[in-house]
C-alpha cells in the first residue's frame, strides 16, 4: 500500500489530467465518455475510494476528504462543461438555421369587397355619425317619381340633363338618379323630420367610354325638418368632405341648377392630386366636382307631403364610383363593372 | 356661350384681372370652362384656377401697321410685295394673301390698308399647319426675297381658323400701336345652366357682373335714326294661337346693301363662335348674342311678291301633321302638329324660332329687310328640335324660354345695327302683335324667409338692395320686401316657388362662399336604422372573410347572353325601348348568369376564382307596371383550392364540398340553423352534384357543379365550375335577431371513435341524424373523419368513421354511462340503417 502522501499526490494528478481531458471534450457523447472515465465506478478517483480501507487508519480522513474534494471538483467541472457545450451547440444551430427572409410568405386567401362597396361603406358611416339613416328604393321607376314629382315636367328644359333609358312599357324607366327615393322616403315619413341617405344603382343612356357608364351608383342625402338651412347644408357637406378626403380638404360651393332644389349648388373639393395647382385630373381648374346639392324645392316638399311654408330641407347627390376614381386615380370608369381580378385585387 | 371681354366691357366697367373675372362668373353660377387669350397676356398667379389657352401678342413684336402700296412680285403671280409702315420705319414685305391682290399695281394707296403686322422673332401660330402650332418668325429667303416678318391672318394670331387672307383692320386702327392694346382680348367659355338662359347673351353676363360689383349696367342703345316712311300698312300680322306665339314684332329697313361687316363686328362674331356672313345676317346674330333675342330677317320684296304685290300678311300657326317646308339648309322637312310655323298667305316661310325657310331668306340681292322678333312656346320649340334633329342658336334659346319684352328691344337694336353696317333707312314704328302680354310675378319675401332658408340674417333693406341690382323693382314694407320681376326673365315663379327663386338670387349675389357653415340643429327623426341592409352587409363581410371576392356587374344584359345558362328563350324580360347596344337591351333575370360571365373573363387570368355578387334580378309581373326586383346572392368557385407556390405544388381543384363548406360556414356565421341540403335535379347543374338549400319548408337556394354541357358554352378551363344562386331576402329573414350561447363545459368529456358500415346509397346526413337522435343530449359532438370503401367491407358498402364526444353538463361521465349511450347508438344504427359496426 503506498504512502498517504503518495496518494495525495496521485489525486492531484488525477484531477489535473481529468480537467485537461475535459477541455478536449467537444460534444455530448465525449462528455458521457469522460464522465464514465473520470467519475465512473472504475475511474481513478473512485478506485481510491474503494481502496481507502487499505490506507493506514490515521491517514484515511485526510485522504478521504481530499478524494471527495477532487470528485466534487470534477463533477462541477463536468456540469460547467455540459452547460458550455449546450450553449455552443445552440449557437451553432442558430447560425446554421438561417432562412431567406426575402422568400414570399404563405398568405391566407383573402376576399375583398368591390371598391364601390368600400366607398359606399365610408359614405354610410360618415353620414351615420351625423344621424342619417339609409333608405333604399327600386331601380325601375315611373316617369312620375323619377321626373314629374321632382319638379321636372315633360318637355321641361331640365330633362336634357338626363339621358333616360325607357322600357317598352310607357311611363316606366330606369331611374336616372336616386332622387325618386326622396319622394318615397318623404311620403313614408311625413310629417316626421327626415334625415336619410339614399344609395342605389342608376342608369343613363350614354355611350360606354372611359369617362361614362350606363350604370353607376349614386348616394343621395336628404334632410327635411322645421329649421334646416342652406348654412346647415354647407356645414354638413363640408363635414362629410373633410372626413372623406382628409381634414385639410378645402371645398367650395358654387351656384348650379337642379329642378328639384333651389338654391342649387355644386360642391368642389380642392384637387388632391395637384393640391389645387391644376393638373390633368382636375382639367387645370384645381377643383374636383364631387356633388350636386341644394335646398329642397318647395314643389318637391309639397309632393313629399310637407308644407313648404313650415318645412325646409336640403338634398345632395354624389357618385361613389367617381369618388373612388378620384381617390385612387383610376383612369377608366369601365373598370368598375368589368371586374377584372387584376383591378379588384388592388383594393 | 363664348363671351369676349372687350364686348362685355361695352356694358359694364371691369377692372378685375382675368382670373378674378373667371372666378366671379363661376361663383355666380356662370361656370367658366376655359379662358382663351386672344392677344392679352397670360395671367401670372400662384394658383391657376382656370384653364387659360390661346396666344398672347408681344407688345413690341405684333403691331398695327399700314400698307401704303401693294406691288406685284417680279416672278411669282401668287405673291405680292407690300410697302409697309410699322410706325417706326417703312419696309417692303412679301405676302401671298389673296385679299391683297385687288390692290396690286395701283401705286401708292389713297387710303392705306391697316393690318396686323408681326416682326421678326414674333411668336404666332403657323398658318399652314392644321390646328394651332406655335412658331417663331425667322429670317428666310422666299423666291430670292429675304423675308423676316409678316402681315397676319386671324389664324396666325389665334383669333379664328380663318386663313384665306390677312386681316384688314378698320381704318381707325392707329399705326404703330401694339396690336394687343388695339384689340387684345380674352374669351370666357361659360356653361349656361338651364334656368339661366337669360344670361346666354353678353348683356346678361354683364348684368351679373354689374350686380356683383355694384356698378351700372350700360344697356345697348340705338344710334341710327328711325325716321323712314312708317311701317304702318306695309305688313299685317295674324297670330292664330297666343299660347304658341305670345308676341310677334316686325320692323322694316329699306334700301340696305348687304356687304361685309366692319372688321370689329366680324371679329366679335368669330370670337363668340359664329361665322360672319354679311352685314344684314351679321346684325341679327350680333343682336342675338348681345341681347339674347334671336331675330329673323326676311327679304321683304320676296314677301310682297308672294302676296301678289300687296302688303304681306304674316300668319303664325301650328303646322298640319305632315306639312312640308324646305329650310335654308336645303332640307325638305316633314312637320308635326306641334311645330310652329311662320307663314304668309302663300304658305309656310320658316320653322318658328328654329330655322328660316329657303325662299324668303336674305341674299346679296336683298335691299328691303323685314326683321322679325318673336316669342315662341318653349315646349313646342323643344319638341320640334327633337323631332327634326335640328338645332340652332335661336332654337337653343327659344327652347328654354325667352321673355316677350326682348322681342321689341331686339327688333329695334337689330334694325339699328343693320342700318349702321348696311346703310338704308329704318321705317318709323313697328308692327307689334302682343296678344298675351307677359305677367312679371311680384313676390313677397320676408327677412324671416331668408333666415329660415339660408341661415343668414339680412334686413329687408339689404334684401331689396341685392335684388335691385338685378333689376327687380322692390318695395320695402317693414320686414317684408315686395319684388317685381324685371322684364327679361321667365325663371321667377310666384308664391312659395317665387320665394325660393328669389332666395337663390340672394344667395348667389350674397355669395355662397360667405354664407356660414353650421351643423344641423333640427331634431333627429326616429331612429329606425336599416336592419335589412345591416344584415346584407354582415353577409358580405362573412363571404369576404371566407376568401371570396365581391363583384358588381351590369344589370343590363341580353336574353341570348343569359340563355347560355338558363336555356329559356322566351321568358319575359323588362325590355328597353332605347337600348344603347343590343347586348344590353334587357334587365337581367339571373344574377348567376352575370357572375359566370365575369368568372369566364377572369378564368384565364387567375388560377383560383372565388366570386360573389349581391344584387337584384328583375322579373316582370303581367298586370303590373313595375317588375319585381328580387335581391339575390350568387357565388362562383373555380380553379385551384390552393394555388401553387414556391414551397408547394398546386392542390386539388375546387369541388362541390368547397362550395358547400362556404355555404355552411356562411349560415353558421349568420346563425341560421338548421339548414338542410337535399339532392335535386336542376337544368344547369350536374345531376349528381347539385343540392337545394332548405330551412324548414322553404327552399332558398340551389348550388352545385355546373352541368358539363352548360359549362361547354363558356370558355372555362378543365376545372369544374361550382355555382350557387340564393334568394337574399330569405337569408336575411332567416337571420335571427339574437342567438344564445352554451356554457363552456367544466367536466371532462369521454371521446371515442365508431366506424359504421352502411349501404353506399345511405346519405351521410341520415347516419348523422340517427347517431344524434340515439345519442341524445349527452352526445355533444359528432365528427365524420373518414369514409372508407374496399373489399374488406364488401361491395356497395361504405364505412364511415365518426369521432364522438360524450359529455354531461353537471358531472363527470363514467365509462359505463358512455358505453350505455354507445350501445344505444349502435342498436339504432343497426335497426334503422342495417348498419354494421366495425371493430376498431
Ligand atoms: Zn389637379
Amino acid at each position: 500500500m503506498p504512502e498517504g502522501q503518495t496518494i495525495i499526490e496521485q489525486l492531484e494528478q488525477i484531477q489535473q489530467s481529468a480537467l485537461r481531458a475535459l477541455e478536449m471534450v467537444q460534444d455530448e457523447a465525449a462528455l458521457q465518455e469522460w464522465r464514465v472515465a473520470h467519475l465512473g465506478r472504475h475511474s481513478s478517483v473512485m478506485q481510491i475510494f474503494s481502496h481507502l480501507s487499505e490506507v493506514p487508519k490515521e491517514e484515511r480522513p485526510r485522504i478521504g476528504q481530499r478524494a471527495n474534494q477532487v470528485k466534487q471538483a470534477l463533477e462541477a467541472a463536468l456540469e460547467a462543461r455540459a452547460k458550455q457545450l449546450k450553449r455552443l451547440a445552440l449557437e451553432r444551430s442558430l447560425t446554421s438555421e438561417r432562412l431567406d427572409v426575402t422568400l414570399p410568405g404563405r398568405q391566407p386567401v383573402r376576399g375583398r369587397l368591390h371598391p364601390t362597396t368600400q366607398t359606399l361603406r365610408k359614405i354610410y358611416s360618415i353620414f351615420a355619425d351625423m344621424g342619417f339613416q339609409i333608405y333604399r328604393s327600386r331601380d325601375v321607376e315611373t316617369d312620375e317619381y323619377n321626373f314629374e314629382l321632382l319638379n321636372i315636367p315633360a318637355y321641361h328644359p331640365a330633362r336634357d340633363m338626363w339621358d333616360t333609358f325607357h322600357t317598352t312599357r310607357p311611363g316606366v324607366i330606369l331611374r336616372t338618379h336616386t332622387s325618386p327615393g326622396q319622394i318615397h322616403a318623404m311620403r313614408e315619413f311625413a310629417p316626421e323630420p327626415v334625415r336619410v341617405i339614399l344609395p342605389g344603382m342608376c342608369y343613363r343612356y350614354e355611350q360606354i367610354s372611359a369617362r361614362s357608364e350606363i350604370q353607376f351608383n349614386q348616394v343621395e342625402v336628404l334632410a327635411v325638418g322645421r329649421k334646416i338651412t342652406f348654412s346647415d347644408m354647407k356645414g354638413t357637406l363640408n363635414d362629410f368632405a373633410r372626413r372623406m378626403f382628409g381634414a385639410q380638404a378645402r371645398t367650395r360651393l358654387r351656384p348650379s341648377y337642379f329642378p328639384f332644389t333651389e338654391p342649387s349648388a355644386e360642391m368642389d373639393v380642392e384637387c388632391f392630386v395637384c393640391g389645387g395647382k391644376g393638373c390633368q385630373i382636375c382639367k387645370g381648374s384645381g377643383w374636383l366636382e364631387i356633388m350636386g346639392c341644394g335646398m329642397v324645392h318647395p314643389i318637391v316638399l309639397q309632393n313629399g307631403g310637407y308644407d313648404p311654408r313650415q318645412y325646409s330641407g336640403f338634398a345632395a347627390g354624389m357618385g361613389p364610383e367617381r369618388i373612388t376614381l378620384l381617390l385612387h386615380r383610376i383612369e377608366d370608369i369601365r373598370y368598375f363593372w368589368a371586374n377584372d381580378v387584376r383591378f379588384l385585387t388592388q383594393f | 356661350m363664348k363671351v369676349p371681354l372687350s364686348w362685355l366691357k361695352d356694358y359694364v366697367d371691369i377692372d378685375m384681372p382675368l382670373h378674378e373675372i373667371a372666378r366671379a362668373l363661376t361663383m355666380l353660377g356662370l361656370e367658366v370652362d376655359e379662358v382663351r387669350l386672344v392677344g392679352l397676356p397670360m395671367p401670372v398667379q400662384e394658383q391657376h384656377e382656370f384653364r387659360f389657352t390661346g396666344l398672347s401678342w408681344e407688345t413690341d413684336k405684333i403691331v398695327v401697321a399700314q400698307i401704303n402700296e401693294v406691288m406685284p412680285h417680279p416672278n411669282a403671280d401668287r405673291l405680292v410685295l407690300c410697302r409697309l409702315y410699322d410706325g417706326t420705319q417703312e419696309l417692303v414685305i412679301l405676302t401671298g394673301a389673296p385679299n391683297l391682290y385687288p390692290y396690286k399695281g395701283q401705286g401708292a394707296l389713297e387710303k392705306p390698308l391697316k393690318v396686323a403686322y408681326a416682326r421678326e422673332g414674333a411668336k404666332i401660330y403657323d398658318g399652314h399647319q392644321p390646328g394651332q402650332v406655335l412658331t417663331t418668325l425667322k429670317r428666310t429667303k422666299i423666291r430670292g426675297f429675304e423675308s423676316f416678318s409678316m402681315v397676319c391672318s386671324e389664324k396666325e394670331l389665334g383669333i379664328s381658323d380663318e386663313h384665306e387672307g390677312v386681316i384688314i383692320l378698320d381704318d381707325d386702327a392707329p399705326t404703330g400701336m401694339p396690336l394687343v392694346d388695339y384689340m387684345g382680348d380674352a374669351v370666357f367659355d361659360i356653361s349656361i345652366l338651364p334656368n339661366m338662359i337669360r344670361n346666354a347673351c353678353i348683356v346678361g353676363v354683364a348684368r351679373e357682373l354689374a350686380a356683383l360689383t355694384n356698378k351700372p349696367l350700360r344697356k345697348p342703345k340705338r344710334t341710327q335714326p328711325m325716321d323712314g316712311p312708317s311701317i304702318e300698312g306695309q305688313v299685317a300680322i295674324q297670330i292664330t294661337d297666343s299660347n304658341l306665339n305670345p308676341r310677334f314684332v316686325v320692323g322694316l329697313l329699306r334700301g340696305a346693301v348687304p356687304r361685309p361687316s366692319p372688321y370689329w363686328v366680324q371679329r366679335r362674331l368669330r370670337l363668340a363662335g359664329m361665322r360672319p356672313i354679311n352685314s344684314i345676317v351679321d346684325a341679327t346674330n350680333y343682336v342675338m348674342l348681345e341681347l339674347g333675342e334671336p331675330l329673323h330677317a326676311f327679304d321683304y320684296d320676296v314677301l310682297v311678291k308672294r302676296a301678289d304685290g300687296k302688303a304681306p300678311t304674316i300668319i303664325t300657326r301650328a303646322a298640319k301633321q305632315g306639312e312640308v317646308l324646305t329650310t335654308l339648309d336645303g332640307i325638305e322637312r316633314k312637320l308635326d302638329d306641334f311645330t310652329i310655323l311662320v307663314c304668309d298667305t302663300a304658305g309656310a316661310l320658316s320653322l318658328a324660332g328654329v330655322m328660316g325657310g329657303l325662299e324668303s331668306e336674305v341674299t346679296e340681292q336683298t335691299r328691303n329687310v323685314l326683321l322679325e322678333g318673336a316669342t315662341w312656346n318653349f315646349i313646342n320649340t323643344r319638341r320640334t328640335v327633337a323631332a327634326q334633329k335640328l338645332s340652332s342658336e335661336a332654337a337653343y334659346r327659344f327652347a328654354r324660354g325667352i321673355h316677350p319684352a326682348l322681342a321689341l328691344e331686339g327688333v329695334e337694336l337689330g334694325l339699328d345695327r343693320m342700318a349702321a353696317w348696311s346703310g338704308g333707312q329704318i321705317a318709323a314704328g313697328f308692327v307689334d302683335a302682343y296678344p298675351k302680354p307677359a305677367v312679371d310675378p311680384v313676390v313677397t319675401l320676408s327677412e324671416a324667409d331668408v333666415q329660415r332658408h339660408l341661415g343668414i340674417a339680412l334686413s329687408a333693406k339689404q334684401i331689396a338692395a341685392l335684388l335691385r341690382r338685378l333689376e327687380f323693382e322692390c318695395t320695402v314694407n317693414g320686414s317684408v320686401v315686395l319684388a317685381k320681376t324685371p322684364p327679361h326673365r321667365l325663371d321667377i315663379g310666384s308664391d312659395v316657388v317665387g320665394q325660393a327663386d328669389l332666395i337663390e338670387e340672394i344667395a348667389r349675389h350674397y355669395g355662397y362662399d360667405v354664407i356660414p357653415e353650421t351643423r344641423l340643429s333640427d331634431s333627429l327623426p326616429p331612429q329606425r336604422g336599416n336592419p335589412l341592409l345591416d344584415r346584407e352587409e354582415q353577409l358580405r363581410d362573412t363571404l369576404v372573410n371566407l376568401g371570396l371576392q365581391e363583384i358588381v356587374t351590369y344589370r343590363l344584359t341580353a336574353p341570348e347572353r343569359e340563355a347560355r345558362l338558363l336555356e329559356v328563350a322566351n321568358a319575359p324580360y323588362v325590355e328597353l325601348a332605347n337600348p344603347i347596344a343590343p347586348e344590353r337591351r334587357v334587365l337581367r333575370r339571373s344574377l348567376l348568369a352575370s357572375v359566370l360571365e365575369v368568372a369566364e373573363r377572369n378564368s384565364r387570368l387567375s388560377d383560383r376564382l372565388a366570386l360573389f355578387e349581391i344584387g337584384p334580378v328583375f322579373l316582370p309581373v303581367a298586370e303590373k307596371a313595375l317588375p319585381v326586383e328580387q335581391a339575390r346572392l350568387a357565388i362562383v368557385l373555380s380553379g385551384e383550392r390552393n394555388p401553387a407556390a414556391w414551397d408547394r405544388s398546386a392542390g386539388e381543384p375546387y369541388d362541390f364540398y368547397d362550395l358547400k363548406g362556404i355555404l355552411e360556414a356562411l349560415f353558421d356565421a349568420l346563425h341560421i340553423n338548421p339548414v338542410e341540403y337535399l339532392p335535386i335535379e336542376h337544368s344547369y347543374y350536374h345531376p349528381g352534384k347539385c343540392a337545394r338549400i332548405c330551412a324548414g319548408e322553404t327552399t332558398f337556394g340551389v348550388f352545385g357543379e355546373l352541368h358539363p354541357l352548360v359549362k361547354e358554352r363558356y370558355e372555362f378551363g378543365s376545372a369544374p365550375v361550382l355555382a350557387a344562386e340564393l334568394d337574399l331576402s330569405s337569408i336575411l329573414d332567416l337571420m335571427p335577431e339574437r342567438y344564445e350561447t352554451r356554457a363552456v363545459p367544466v367536466f371532462p368529456p369521454v371521446l371515442e371513435d365508431i366506424a359504421v358500415v352502411v349501404d353506399e346509397n345511405v346519405p351521410a346526413e341520415r347516419v348523422r341524424a340517427v347517431i344524434q337522435q340515439a345519442g341524445g343530449k349527452l352526445l355533444t359532438e359528432i365528427r365524420l373523419f373518414d369514409i372508407f370503401r374496399g373489399s374488406q367491407i364488401g361491395a356497395g358498402k361504405k364505412s364511415m368513421a365518426y369521432s364522438l364526444t360524450y359529455q354531461a353538463p353537471d358531472r363527470t361521465m363514467t365509462d359505463q354511462e358512455a358505453a350505455q349511450v354507445r350501445q344505444r347508438i349502435i342498436r339504432r344504427l343497426e335497426q334503422e340503417l342495417g348498419a354494421k359496426i366495425r371493430s376498431q
